[in-house]
């Protein structure tokens, strides 16, 4: 089986490299000014994007940020209204969706319900006019790939979710497109199927060595399974990064709210010396920030700390010794503990009314660390751990 | 234990009505169609022999079994009339369906791939002729279809033919009733499968690279089978004994089973041989009645 995949991703490979002058520079799939009205709303305002041969993307945003319908013009149920798409170098506007060498996989699957497993994963393969016996090892590839051996008489209605789930990738995968998309693919799912799945998802995209777009409203997921993530809004890419630059360098508040917790302070910019900046805030006093690579050029910011960074300990003279190293220090008393297992989340009122949110790993199993409610507690973090947000 | 009682048993006798109804309405009713069909004709009141008279005592009912015979049924196979009467009708239910599943399908798949909106309002344009009359509606066809009708004026009136054709009393004019009438029989069943079918599914067959036309018969066509069938079972039935569209519409060289059971009946006063011809009917489209209720049971197993 490992043989057939690693065949499968060689084809697929091959498939790329034919020698194509214009392309050779082109990423394998450009969006280019893209727009797509509806009536007066823009579900995609000029939004511009490459992706490259062998990535997994994901188009991460709230419902109605526009993303199901960029993955439906790439798909071609939708046309453009301005703007380009451009796959391998050629532009695929006047390519109608069954011509396109890109395949989907459905949110709810649209499996065809009165198909077996078999003729479902067959059924693109049919249609591109393989040779009987070409398209049974293709299947048998499929079933194996996707590990559904045994099931493939079955007809959708006598499988579980999350074998229809595998069904539906591997009717998409059967054709070998260029590019597959991925419609919310475990949105169905519960969340302990769903983790196993991601990890299967990204072993399969390895594998084959396909390019992934996956469109999702779960950071998390997002997370987990791409090399990049476009965070979108408003029909419009708020940041393109991989999830660690998006999650500890977010370009917006509204990315470091979207993307994980954060605690936010706004402030100005009081002084700057030596790679630190000190930015004076309303609800947590001066807070000490390392200089960012690009420079801050506006007064008013906001700071972003992630929980996690946020550490807290008693108060007496190591908490003290504290400032004498830059370490921003916040004092304050704790209101709320969230007991999680492997971390225990708290919340600490500071004096001026803000919340101060930490998250700390129970690395001990006895709780000496542990703070309690109402216990006044130093909330610290170096200026390392801030963020700087302009916008 | 009485409490269980209480719940079963209006359940249990809820279960036995359509029983009930089934054999106070259908087999006592066919049961004395059956023992008519076996009987002699006679000048009598009523028409036929023998006659079960319980008053008499159980030798004469006895000698009222023993005087049923089969002679009828025999006759019924002789005669070329019926058994052309019987062919006439099913060929004529069977065009008739063709053409309205060829004109049914594009106007179910058409209302059903209107915006959810303009859906309701389709139906009731199919609906609507319900409201009148049936028997009005194809004299108003009569109006239409006669020498000086209203077709041939326009025909006339557009110098598309120089003199009036003769369009009813025909097998054409029979046709255009009987596809008529039951249009809304093959449409809403097939409106409400091709409904129900999520439009991700054609997406996903043209994704996937099937032409339009592919999609169609791979995919729409067969999910829409059931609905199919519904509507082909709904209108081949009653169309096979059809009597007041060829009755009024076609001509009377050749008649329909319906046709040929009235005139026994009312014309002829024959009432076993108009009973061992309903009788014969009925064992006909017991074929296609078993077929329909199999495909209903299948769709409320598939919606649950």
């Amino acid at each position: 089986m490992a043989e057939d995949g690693r065949k499968a991703a060689t084809d697929a490979g091959s498939a790329r490299r034919e020698p194509q002058a214009e392309a050779a520079e082109l990423p394998l799939l450009r969006i280019d000014s893209v727009v797509k009205k509806f009536g007066a709303f823009r579900a995609v305002d000029q939004l511009s994007l490459d992706i490259r041969a062998g990535e997994f993307f994901a188009l991460l945003g709230p419902s109605g940020c526009g993303k199901t319908t960029l993955l439906r013009m790439l798909a071609g149920f939708e046309t453009p209204d301005e703007g380009r798409i451009l796959l391998d170098g050629k532009d695929i506007a006047p390519v109608l969706p069954h011509q396109r060498p890109v395949n989907m996989m459905f949110q709810n699957y649209a499996l065809f319900p009165h198909l077996t497993v078999r003729d479902n994963i067959a059924f693109g393969l049919k249609r591109a006019g393989l040779p009987r016996a070409e398209i049974d090892a293709r299947v048998a590839e499929m079933v194996a790939l996707v590990k559904l051996e045994g099931l493939a008489k079955r007809k959708p209605d006598q499988l579980s979710g999350g074998q229809r789930q595998r069904v539906a990738l591997a009717r998409s995968l059967a054709r070998r497109p260029q590019l597959l998309l991925l419609d919310e693919p475990l949105a169905a799912l519960d969340k302990k199927l769903r983790e196993s799945t991601q990890l299967e998802l990204m072993e399969v995209q390895r594998r084959l060595g396909m390019t992934f777009i996956i469109v999702t409203h779960d950071q998390e997921e997002a997370m987990t399974v791409a090399d990049r993530i476009g965070v979108m809004d408003s029909g419009r890419l708020e940041q393109v990064a991989t999830p660690r630059e998006l999650y500890e360098a977010p370009s917006s508040r509204r990315i470091a709210e979207f993307v994980g917790d954060v605690n936010l302070f706004d402030g100005q910019v009081a002084s700057r010396e030596a790679g630190r900046v000190t930015i004076s805030t309303k609800d947590a006093g001066s807070i000490v920030v390392a200089e960012p690579r690009q420079p801050i050029t506006k007064t008013t910011v906001a700071v972003a700390i992630r929980p996690e960074k946020v550490k807290l300990s008693r108060r007496g003279p190591v908490a003290d010794a504290l400032s004498a190293h830059a370490i921003n220090r916040l004092e304050g008393v704790v209101t709320d503990v969230g007991y999680l297992g492997g971390l225990t989340t708290y919340k600490v009122k500071l004096d001026s009314g803000a919340v101060v949110r930490s998250s700390m790993a129970n690395t001990a199993r006895l709780d000496m660390d542990a703070y309690s409610t109402s216990q006044r507690v130093v909330a610290w973090f170096t200026p390392d751990d801030c963020v700087v947000l302009e916008k | 234990m009485s409490g269980r009682r209480i719940f079963t048993r209006p359940a249990r006798s809820a279960a036995i009505a359509p029983y009930l109804w089934m054999l106070l309405f259908f087999l006592v009713p066919f049961g004395f169609v059956l023992k008519i069909s076996l009987s002699q004709a006679a000048i009598a009141q009523p028409p036929y022999l023998p006659v079960f008279d319980l008053t008499q005592g159980v030798a004469s009912i006895k000698a009222a079994f023993a005087a049923l015979s089969s002679d009828n049924f025999r006759l019924l196979a002789s005669d070329d009339l019926y058994v052309l009467s019987y062919l006439r009708s099913l060929v004529v239910a069977l065009v008739s369906t063709s053409i309205l599943l060829v004109i049914g399908y594009p106007i179910a798949y058409g209302m059903a791939r209107l915006p959810k909106r303009w859906q309701g309002i389709a139906m009731m344009l199919v609906i609507v002729p319900f409201w009148t009359s049936f028997l009005i509606r194809i004299y108003a066809w009569i109006n239409i279809l006669q020498h000086d009708g209203l077709l041939n004026k326009i025909l006339l009136a557009l110098h598309l033919v120089s003199a009036p054709v003769v369009w009813l009393s025909t097998d054409s004019a029979m046709y255009l009733g009987i596809v008529y009438s039951y249009l809304p029989f093959m449409i809403l069943p097939l409106y409400a499968t091709l409904s129900k079918m999520e439009p991700a599914l054609l997406e996903a067959a043209s994704d996937l690279g099937a032409t339009p036309l592919q999609a169609f018969w791979r995919v729409t066509f067969p999910l829409s089978l059931p609905g199919v069938g519904a509507g082909v079972l709904l209108c081949f039935i009653p169309i096979v004994g059809e009597f007041v569209i060829p009755d009024l519409l076609a001509g009377s060289n050749s008649m329909m089973i319906g046709q040929t059971l009235w005139l026994e009946f009312f014309a002829n006063k024959d009432w076993p041989v108009a009973s061992a011809a309903a009788v014969v009917l009925l064992m006909l489209l017991v074929g296609p009645l078993v077929l329909y209720d199999r495909l209903q049971r299948r769709q409320l197993e598939n919606a649950r």
